[in-house]
């Protein structure tokens, strides 16, 4: 009995250390995580010899703060949204970064100006830009299909139900949009009640028809089943859907509001000299421009997005996907963390108020 | 001879064993023993539940009243306060305390956290003490006019009304936004605007929906259960797999494949439309809506129902109802004053255990629910998840558990507790 328990001890153990990474980065999951692997994790393992194990959290900021707290921090490097990793910084839950030790763009160009403006925080290195776009589906639309902000909110010309997602950010800039404010002057009016208000007014003519998603895979299955006609989106996904599985969606870059995801280090990370070096390596641009490949998320770096090419299946030109590409630019708002670490949650509990008031 | 006994075995001698002890104690060592053993036996399921449930159930509920975020930040802002009643007027030594504080602040980088727990009850704050806290070093005397200067918000006397509330790190002001309420300038409670009410609302709506999905399980469970108890053994063998079946898939298989059969372009309204009974521009709205949640939280829910009924049901004699049939009773008088009554343990244990589950379900409701899949524990999911402000949420779980228990406590005054059975 006693050697039983011996030898199963030893084998537990055995097995956690044949699991041990030399590295833990937690991400997000799905395709973004596989675009991840290929872009940074095996040309980074192959350059140093670290092993890096990926972890996938619906949204890593809640875990990092637990694990912080509780000091029994298991992940090196996470992926977060750009209001979070301000946030977490503010609130000494993250290592700094220092810039200085990012290596230069592909074009000799120094990592400071190489990167998009507001790619680099005191805690964070941005890795990608994500934008919530609307996209619908050609064949409700034969006439010709919306093509403004307006459009998406406008029942008469485009009918059909439409997809939103259930929460604050994003809708309210939509709205105003929608409602004729330039997006430079958005996050102003947003300060103000009336300008709240305002966004709220135009979110209740469509409100009767919206069907609300919470997960970013929702939309694309929304729109596949015929539920909605067109829906606010991660761009990511779409392309994931349009392009890979041939659906016949178009994106509507009109209006997009796009924002960073950065690569930030927990405070006692377990690894942290190994973490400093994945996050330089991961974000250079070699690496930047190959994880182009796998996903339409832009680089953060201007380098980087001049080296974007083909997808990996070798037949799709990746630049008309991207949120950063000038076409895609015209009408686009750069969702501001500052605004909303400030006002998430008070705007999101007059959201949640308004989607309870019948 | 009559010497001889006595000396061996004294009147008042109490019993022993053959070793001589008495044999009380030694009884009651055999016992002691025993009864060692067993609850060595529980101990690892006891420590387990402690460790892994009790403590940290406790852990986070002590959140809901416990925040030194601010107060750990502003020990001379603390100090002014201590020192100055509420109510008091707002003076230079006030806003030096801050100056002090926000110095620090910058130095150990501590001003985002303390800003955060200020944002809680005023929004718009934290970048006011970031901007603060970043430009600590350039202020000079006199304090108040500077700091205004800098930014008139500093003037605010709600501000100072919610520092002086979040000064001290025991606090109600979480229990006080849990029930729509606020501190004003003054520092008394008032309710949050209109537009900003929401959480007495879901929980009525939570409280509201849970009972409607008890009382639909019932109805639905009740006959089922009295078919699985009243049919032979092989047969209700077969139909009680059928019951156990949904508890062994997913429960986001189960919601999702709700979504595949409810919504518009779904596969009843088609076969609805195929059977011309609905026009095609007529679907139904199943989905997305409440209806949708009752539907789906019905479906989960429902053998939580069936097998408390089920095993109390089974061992209700036949004859009882036969007599009272053979008495004259009729079959509706027979089952209302005969059978039902018999069933009420099982009644109340599953009607229990479906309203308390029903209570925390938040994954279904916000998959079907549409705008009316927000719940309260959505909320709470959204405060320990994406808002981090994990007192909140913690003051939001106390609420819904007192709910609960005071409902427990109900339950056991109207229908006593011992007349439970849930198996």
């Amino acid at each position: 009995m006693k050697k039983t328990l011996i030898l199963t001890t030893a084998l537990t153990g055995m097995a956690f250390a044949a699991q041990a990474q030399d590295l833990t980065v937690m991400s997000w999951g799905g395709a973004y995580e596989t675009s991840q692997v290929e872009g940074y994790n095996k040309p980074f393992t192959a350059a140093t010899g670290i092993n890096v194990a990926m972890v996938a959290a619906d949204n890593p900021n809640a875990p990092i703060k637990a694990m912080v707290e509780a000091g029994n921090v298991t992940v090196d490097v996470a992926d977060v949204e750009y209001a979070d990793a301000v946030r977490m910084c503010d609130e000494g839950l993250l290592e700094t970064i220092d810039h200085s030790a990012l290596p230069a763009g592909a074009d000799g160009t120094a990592a400071e100006d190489d990167f998009l403006p507001g790619a680099l925080t005191d805690c964070g290195v941005a890795n990608i830009v994500f934008s919530t776009i609307y996209a619908y589906d050609t064949t409700k639309f034969p006439d010709g299909g919306p093509a403004t902000m307006a459009d998406f909110f406008d029942m008469t010309k485009f009918p059909g139900k439409r997809g939103m997602r259930k929460g604050a950010k994003a809708n309210l800039e939509m709205a105003l949009m929608a409602d004729g404010v330039p997006a430079a002057e958005v996050y102003g009016l947003l300060e103000t009640p009336e300008g709240v208000d305002r966004a709220f007014a135009k979110l209740d003519t469509i409100k009767a028809d919206t069907v609300w998603w919470e997960a970013g895979a929702q939309p694309p299955q929304l729109l596949a089943d015929g539920e909605v006609a067109m829906s606010t989106a991660y761009n990511g996904r779409i392309f994931a859907a349009a392009v890979d599985e041939g659906k016949p969606f178009v994106t509507v870059w009109d209006g997009q509001v796009y924002e960073y995801d950065l690569f930030v280090i927990p405070k006692g990370a377990p690894n942290l000299e190994k973490a400093k070096e994945y996050v330089a390596f991961a974000t250079s641009s070699a690496s930047l421009a190959e994880q182009a490949k796998w996903i339409s998320y832009g680089p953060a770096r201007k380098s980087a997005g001049a080296m974007v090419g083909l997808s990996n299946d070798g037949k799709t030109e990746m630049g008309p996907y991207m949120p950063t590409s000038a076409a895609n630019l015209t009408n686009a708002l750069a969702s501001s963390y500052e605004f909303w670490a400030d006002r998430d949650a008070e705007l999101n509990e007059r959201f949640n108020a308004w989607l309870a008031a019948n | 001879m009559a010497e001889m006994t006595a000396s061996r075995v004294p009147p008042t001698a109490l019993l022993t064993t053959s070793d001589g002890r008495p044999l009380k104690a030694a009884l009651a060592r055999a016992q002691r023993r025993s009864k060692q053993r067993a609850f060595l036996l529980v101990l690892p399921l006891l420590l387990f539940i402690i460790l892994t449930f009790v403590m940290p159930i406790f852990q986070m509920l002590g959140r809901s009243v416990h925040n030194d975020t601010f107060s750990r930040a502003v020990p001379n802002l603390v100090t002014w306060f201590a020192a100055n009643p509420a109510g008091s007027e707002i003076d230079e030594g006030a806003y030096a305390a801050l100056v002090a504080d926000l110095k620090v602040m910058k130095v150990e980088k501590s001003g985002g956290n303390a800003g955060t727990r200020i944002n809680y009850d005023v929004p718009g704050t934290l970048s006011l003490f970031k901007g603060a806290v970043r430009g600590a070093d350039e202020l000079s005397p006199p304090y108040k006019e500077a700091l205004l200067a800098e930014d008139a918000k500093w003037g605010d006397p709600t501000l100072w009304a919610v520092m002086r509330s979040a000064s001290s790190a025991y606090t109600t002001d979480f229990y006080v936004a849990a029930v729509d309420r606020r501190r004003d300038e003054t520092g008394s409670v008032v309710r949050v605007p209109e537009d900003r009410q929401i959480y007495v609302k879901l929980f009525v709506r939570t409280f509201m929906l849970s009972a409607a999905i008890t009382v639909i399980c019932l109805l639905l469970a009740f006959p089922v259960a009295h078919l699985l108890a009243t049919l032979p053994l092989s047969k209700s063998n077969l139909l009680m797999i059928l019951v156990l079946l949904p508890f062994w898939t997913s429960l986001l298989v189960r919601t999702t494949s709700w979504i595949v059969l409810l919504q518009s372009q779904g596969v009843l309204n088609d076969v609805l439309v195929g059977l011309g009974i609905i026009g095609d521009d007529g679907r139904l709205a199943m989905i997305n809506n409440r209806t949708g949640t009752i539907i789906a939280m019905t479906h989960i829910l429902l053998p939580f129902m069936i097998l408390p009924l089920y095993s109390v049901m089974r061992t209700i004699p036949p004859s009882y109802v036969r007599a009272a049939r053979s008495l004259g009773a009729s079959s509706w008088t027979a089952f209302r004053r005969i059978y039902l009554p018999q069933t009420l343990p099982g009644i109340g244990a599953g009607a229990l255990l479906v309203f308390i589950l029903a209570v925390g379900y938040y994954i279904t409701p916000a998959l079907v629910g549409g705008a009316d899949g927000q719940l309260i524990s959505n909320l709470i999911a959204f405060h320990m998840n994406k808002s981090l402000n994990w007192s909140m949420a913690a003051a939001l779980a106390a609420l819904l558990l007192a709910a609960v228990l005071i409902l427990y406590w109900l339950y056991d005054r109207l229908v006593g507790i011992d007349n439970l059975k849930l198996g």
